[in-house]
Parts: structure tokens; C-alpha cells; sequence
């Protein structure tokens, strides 16, 4: 049996049989659906009032006279009282207000309540004190408030693709999901399985094994192995969140309960969704090729976790930059010069692209940038390689990045 | 076995290697002695293709060193480690298959050797579990698993309690009976005299003995003797075949002596001198050890590098 696949083998089976790769594989979806159901329950307002508000309305004017309607938690009381009075009893009220409508000025109304009125409520006042003031005003000008409301419109825009194989209806909303979630998702897993290299890395070298292995193995075997070990398990890791995502919907059959990026991702594929996940798939695995075979150099560099730090700014700077540039102007203007660079540079492509996939990219311009990522991991892979190898066997040496430079010019 | 012919290997900033060269045959148990930092890892790493040599080359079984030649070695570093979190079983049979064994065939050669060091029970056990003695015995099997024709070891018995050393001491002069030839680095003296056929001495880069234990050791004699006389302490007036050096031991009945032999004389001479004048018990020769002879050399080599 071929060497790299036993180390890829190892690699994978130790990772994936970790309880910490259930767990996670596990609870990421759920933790995913929790946040949602937290943010549904919060931005829904019928959470919001439940006691019964009892509005005291004073109007001398008698302005609003048999208009202002109940609803299901503010009953309006349109009193005879004095705004003294009232003012004297709704303070010993938690959930009672007054509203003071004054005689000559009838547009600067007033609530006094013990508490602060929440906006829900003073907005529900105000919606209804405007609607009856522009209905009156109406009436008086002589307009027909029934014709007028029959001509009131309800206009939604949807955005055609005008395509070789048709035109193509898709919201505009799904695009951006696409967009985004595709970002966030390569983004994320850059970091999460790069760093789960590097760890290994280290792992070998602290635990002293590594010497071991490269007298059965090239050092550039153990990394390739490593690295695709690593990058199975993520793939692994993708495809049970999908699933998982996919069955939680299916037996709750709501689909915002699993609304994590993963089904974000899969649940906007609009038509072209073969091409959208190809070039997912794509920018993934180049782009984790790249960057881990980064992360595996400095791991080999360190003797420990905790001095990492120094590499991994530079290294990780370029992603950063491109996922906050994603999330706030990229997706907004896929097609300007700065989006079409930086999908196009082999260390910003896998992110910047995905932001661009799901609007319209120029074939060109996504062959020009898959072509340089392929040629961008095996400069990275190279270039780890020469560094990797005498990383592993220096112990207790303080690393910067000239000495790097120095092992990369190590002869054999 | 193994030829290294004038191997050089320089790190930025000093020369590990200096125009090394050795020869190690087959079937041997040679011993690779030297202070620390004297160069003995480098060399080691070049055999087994973890370095490359700036010059030079390295000859197995009369080819030149390549990768076919991994899987005849096995390879114990001073360094020692396993991964902490495997189970110590399938870690074996993972570094076996990495020299080319199959899978089968590493799980019942594995099951053989845990039977033989007592080791059956630990077959499940992850390494953390494991006190240091038992990883390093762990480490030696994974050593030998496949079978290597050439066995290298840096510092062997270094880590392990005196039982466990003679243990693991049995298991390679065994194995070195069965044909494999022993590689094996190291500082301590008191063990080369009992295993090594031939040693090279390698300081500051440089080697600067090999050859035969034996021969060597014989190569230093320089006419010293111990004599063991019993009665009164004798006193010397200068026409002694000989000299006293050090000391003389002067215990109630028995008195001992060094004595180096005048130019020309013999051991007969000395004989021929003393019996007349006291009782003999004993007349042995002073073979230097090769713990003198190592430190005469470290020393004399260092001094005329300065």
C-alpha cells in the first residue's frame, strides 16, 4: 500500500473517530438552529406586549371622538376626567396611560404612564392618530377614501438573469443568502481545518514522533498526507452538516429551525446550482490546499501552540481582509475592479470569488482565477515543502521569518 | 553492509560532518562514540535519508543509498515519541506498514514481541497511559518490527531502569545473532566493551579512531602492569626493571602496585627481579578501557585543535 495513503488513512480515521469531531458535527447544526430560534422568538413582537394596556384618552377637543379602535392588548377609555385626575390614578397603574390630546394643538399629543411607553405601543398611537387625521382631512377635501384606497398599489420587484439557456427568475434576497453563506463557509473552513493541520503538525514535533516517521517517509509525503487527511475530514464534516441540516428540516419541516450557513448555502442554489457548487467545491479544496500547506510550514517552524502568533497574522491577513471586505462591499458591487482583483489573486480568490459565483462572473475571468489557484497551491505546497522539512527536526530555536527564508534555501 | 565514504555536512554557521568515513560490516554490532554535539546525530539522520550529505556518499549492501533501502533499516532516535493519543497496537502496526509490511503480517509479528517483553496486556492502551520505561520498550518493538537488516539505535539505553536495560541489552545482541547488523550511538563507555566488535570515534566533525575493540584496546597497552605482593611493603632503590606509577596500596598483608616496564624489559624481567625479594600473588597487564582511551583522544584532539 502506497505510503501517502496510509499517513492520509491515519490522518483521517484518528481525526473523525475523536469524539470532539462527533460532538462538533453534531452540535454545530444544533447550536445553529438554537441561535435562530433565540432571534425568531426575540424579533417576533407579539412576545412583546402581553398584559392588556388600558389607554385613558383625554381629548377636549373630542378630536378623535368614537375613531380610535381597540386592540387585542390597548383598550382605548375615552374619558370625561380631568388630565389631573388621571394622571393621579395611572401613576398607582403598572400597565394604564394617559393619552393627552391638547385642545388648540391636537398634533402634540402626550402619554404619561408610570413607565416608559414601549415603542410597540406608542407606535400602534400614533399609526392610529395619523390614519384618522389624514382620513378626516381627506373627507374634507372632498376625496373618496374608498376609491382612494383602491388605488393603492403593491409593487414587488424580481430580477430576471437573462441567460443562454432562458431567462431566469431569481430573488434578488437568495443571490445576496448565496453569496454571503458561500463566503462565510470558505472562510470559516480555511481557518478551522488550516489550523487543525498545523496542530498536527506540531503534535508530531513536540511529541517527538516526527523523526520517526521521516526515516520511514519524505518529509513531503507526511505533509501531503497530513494535508489531505485533514482536508477529507472537513469534507466529511460539510457533507453530515448537510445531511443533518437537511433531515432536522425535513422532520420539523420548518426550515428556518436549521437556517445554519451550510443550509443557507444549499437551500438558495438557485437554477444553476450544479455550477454554483462546482466552483464551491472548487475554491474549497484549492483554496484549503493553499492555505494549509501555510499553516503546516509554520507549525513545523514552532515548538509550540502559543507561538504561532507571530506567522499567522501575515498569513491569515489576506483572508481576513477579503471576508470583511465580502460581507460589507463585495456583495454589494460583485463586478468592480477591486472584487474582480481580489477574485482573481490566488489568496483572496476563494473568498472574494464565492461572493461573485452566485451574480454573473465572466468565464474568463473565473478560468484566469481557478488556473492561478492551481498554480497558487503548488507555489504554497512547494514552498511549505522546502520550509516544512527542516522545521520538523529544529527544536528549541527561536523562528522569524528570516530564518524561513534561510531553511528555503536549504540544500537536501 | 555499510560504506560512508568522505562525508561532509555543514549547517549554516559550523561543519556537522568533516570528510567522515567508515566502513561497518556485516553481521556486526558497531558503536558510533562521541561527545555530544560531536556530529554522531547528523550522520545518523544521513543513513537513514532524513539528510543529505553536501558530499560524499553512503554505499548499503555495496548500492548506493536510496529510498528502497528505508524499509532494511529500523531506526530508534535518542529523541523518543509516539502519538500520545493512538492506541499503542495499531500505532505499532502503523510505523510497521510505513516500512512495508502488511497489515497481517505486523499484527502477528507485533502479538510475538508483546508476548516475549510482557507486553500483552497493553495492547489497547493509549501511550499517555504509559509510564516512560514502557514507551521506550514500546519504541524498541516498532524498532524491530520489520525485520531490518540494519539496526540503528542513538543512545538505546538511555531512559530505561537497569532492568529494563538488560532487557532490551539481550534483545539486541539476540537479534544481532540472528543477522542483523547493530548501529548504535552512544557516550557510555562501560557498554562498548561488552557488545561492540568496532567502534568509531567521531569529535568536533572529525573522526578520529576506528577499528576492532579488541585491537584497539591492545593498540594502547603501554606496558603497565599490577603487581600483588603479599608481606612487608618493599622499598625501590632505582635498579628495578620498572617504574612505580600512582599510588601503591598498601593493605595489612596484600600490597599492589603500578608499575610501567623500563625500555626493553619484560614481564619476565619483573618476575625474575621481585621473587627473590617477596611472594608473588598476582602480575596482571593494564589494558586501557575504552573509556580512557575515548577520553585521552576527546582530550588530545581538542588540545591541538585550540
Amino acid at each position: 500500500m502506497n505510503k501517502v495513503l496510509l499517513i492520509i488513512q491515519r490522518e483521517y480515521l484518528t481525526r473523525v473517530r475523536k469524539k470532539s469531531f462527533i460532538v462538533m458535527t453534531l452540535l454545530v447544526p444544533a447550536l445553529f438552529a438554537l441561535m435562530y430560534k433565540v432571534i425568531a422568538y426575540v424579533a417576533d413582537d407579539k412576545n412583546d406586549v402581553k398584559v392588556t394596556h388600558i389607554v385613558h384618552v383625554v381629548d377636549s377637543a373630542e378630536v378623535y371622538k368614537d375613531k380610535i379602535k381597540d386592540s387585542q392588548y390597548i383598550k382605548f377609555d375615552y374619558s370625561k376626567r380631568s388630565l389631573k385626575d388621571l394622571k393621579a390614578e395611572v401613576k398607582e397603574q403598572e400597565n394604564d396611560l394617559v393619552l393627552y390630546i391638547p385642545s388648540y394643538t391636537p398634533d402634540k399629543t402626550q402619554i404619561f404612564a408610570k413607565k416608559k411607553a414601549t415603542l410597540s405601543l406608542s407606535d400602534n398611537i400614533e399609526r392610529q392618530l395619523n390614519d384618522i387625521k389624514s382620513g378626516t382631512a381627506l373627507v374634507k377635501a372632498g376625496i373618496d377614501t374608498a376609491k382612494l384606497h383602491a388605488t393603492k398599489s403593491n409593487v414587488t420587484v424580481s430580477a430576471t438573469e437573462m441567460t443562454e439557456t432562458g431567462d431566469q427568475s431569481t430573488s434578488i434576497g437568495a443571490t445576496y443568502a448565496l453569496s454571503f453563506a458561500g463566503a462565510i463557509l470558505i472562510y470559516m473552513s480555511l481557518f478551522i481545518y488550516g489550523a487543525q493541520v498545523m496542530r498536527g503538525v506540531i503534535e508530531e514535533k513536540t511529541s517527538r514522533i516526527i523523526e520517526v516517521i521521516v526515516s520511514s517517509v519524505k518529509p513531503f509525503q507526511l505533509m501531503m498526507g497530513k494535508i489531505i487527511g485533514v482536508g477529507l475530514v472537513g469534507l466529511t464534516q460539510f457533507v453530515l452538516w448537510i445531511s443533518l441540516s437537511a433531515l432536522v428540516s425535513y422532520l420539523t419541516g420548518k426550515n428556518a429551525a436549521v437556517a445554519s450557513p451550510v443550509y443557507t448555502f444549499i437551500h438558495n442554489l438557485g437554477a444553476n446550482a450544479g455550477y454554483e457548487l462546482g466552483c464551491f467545491i472548487f475554491y474549497w479544496i484549492s483554496g484549503f490546499l493553499l492555505y494549509s500547506a501555510l499553516f503546516a510550514a509554520v507549525g513545523s517552524a514552532v515548538d509550540s501552540e502559543t507561538e504561532t502568533q507571530q506567522f499567522m497574522f501575515p498569513i491569515t491577513l489576506p483572508l481576513l481582509f477579503t471576508y470583511i471586505l465580502s460581507v460589507s462591499y463585495l456583495f454589494q458591487k460583485p463586478d468592480s475592479p477591486l472584487a474582480v482583483w481580489l477574485s482573481i489573486i490566488p489568496f483572496t480568490a476563494p473568498v472574494a470569488m464565492m461572493v461573485r459565483v452566485p451574480f454573473v462572473v465572466p468565464p474568463w475571468q473565473l478560468g484566469v482565477s481557478m488556473v492561478l489557484m492551481v498554480a497558487g497551491f503548488i507555489f504554497t505546497t512547494w514552498v511549505a515543502s522546502r520550509i516544512y522539512r527542516v522545521g520538523i527536526l529544529m527544536y528549541g530555536k527561536k523562528v522569524n521569518f528570516k530564518e524561513l527564508g534561510k531553511w528555503f534555501f536549504y540544500k537536501e | 553492509m555499510l560504506s560512508i565514504r568522505n562525508i561532509v555536512k555543514q549547517y549554516a554557521g559550523h561543519r556537522a560532518l568533516d570528510d567522515v568515513s567508515l566502513e561497518v560490516e556485516s553481521g556486526q554490532v558497531f558503536g558510533l562514540l562521541g561527545p555530544n554535539g560531536a556530529g554522531k546525530t547528523s550522520l545518523i539522520r544521513i543513513i537513514n535519508q532524513i539528510t543529505a550529505p553536501d558530499s560524499g556518499e553512503v554505499f548499503f549492501n555495496g548500492e548506493q543509498l536510496n529510498q528502497s533501502h528505508i524499509d532494511r533499516i529500523g531506526y530508534l532516535p535518542e529523541e523518543r515519541g509516539l502519538y500520545k493519543k493512538m492506541e499503542i497496537g495499531e500505532q505499532m502496526i502503523y510505523l510497521a506498514r510505513l516500512k512495508g509490511l502488511s497489515r497481517d503480517e505486523a499484527q502477528k509479528r507485533l502479538k510475538f514481541w508483546f508476548e516475549k517483553l510482557g507486553m500483552e496486556t497493553w495492547w489497547k492502551k493509549k501511550i499517555e497511559e504509559l509510564s516512560k520505561g514502557m514507551q521506550q520498550k514500546a519504541q524498541f518493538v516498532a524498532t524491530v518490527l520489520h525485520e531490518p537488516d540494519l539496526i540503528i539505535l542513538d543512545e538505546p539505553f538511555s531512559g530505561f531502569d537497569p532492568v529494563n536495560a538488560e532487557v532490551i541489552k539481550d534483545e539486541i545482541l539476540e537479534l544481532n545473532k540472528k543477522g542483523a547488523t547493530i548501529l548504535f550511538s552512544t557516550h557510555r563507555m562501560e557498554s562498548v566493551e561488552e557488545l561492540c566488535h568496532s567502534i568509531a570515534l567521531i569529535n568536533k566533525s572529525h573522526k578520529i579512531l576506528d577499528g576492532k575493540v579488541k585491537a584497539i584496546r591492545n593498540s594502547y597497552r603501554n606496558d603497565t602492569y599490577f603487581v600483588e605482593y603479599s608481606g612487608t611493603p618493599l622499598s625501590f632503590d632505582g635498579a628495578e626493571p620498572f617504574q612505580i606509577v600512582g599510588d601503591a596500596l598498601v593493605d595489612d598483608e596484600r600490597n599492589t602496585i603500578k608499575i610501567k616496564l623500563a625500555e626493553g624489559k619484560t614481564s619476565n624481567d619483573v618476575l625474575q627481579y621481585l621473587i627473590p625479594k617477596t611472594h608473588i600473588n598476582m602480575l596482571q597487564e593494564v589494558i586501557p578501557s575504552m573509556h580512557e582511551i575515548f577520553i585521552e583522544k576527546v582530550n588530545a584532539n581538542s588540545l591541538s585543535h585550540e
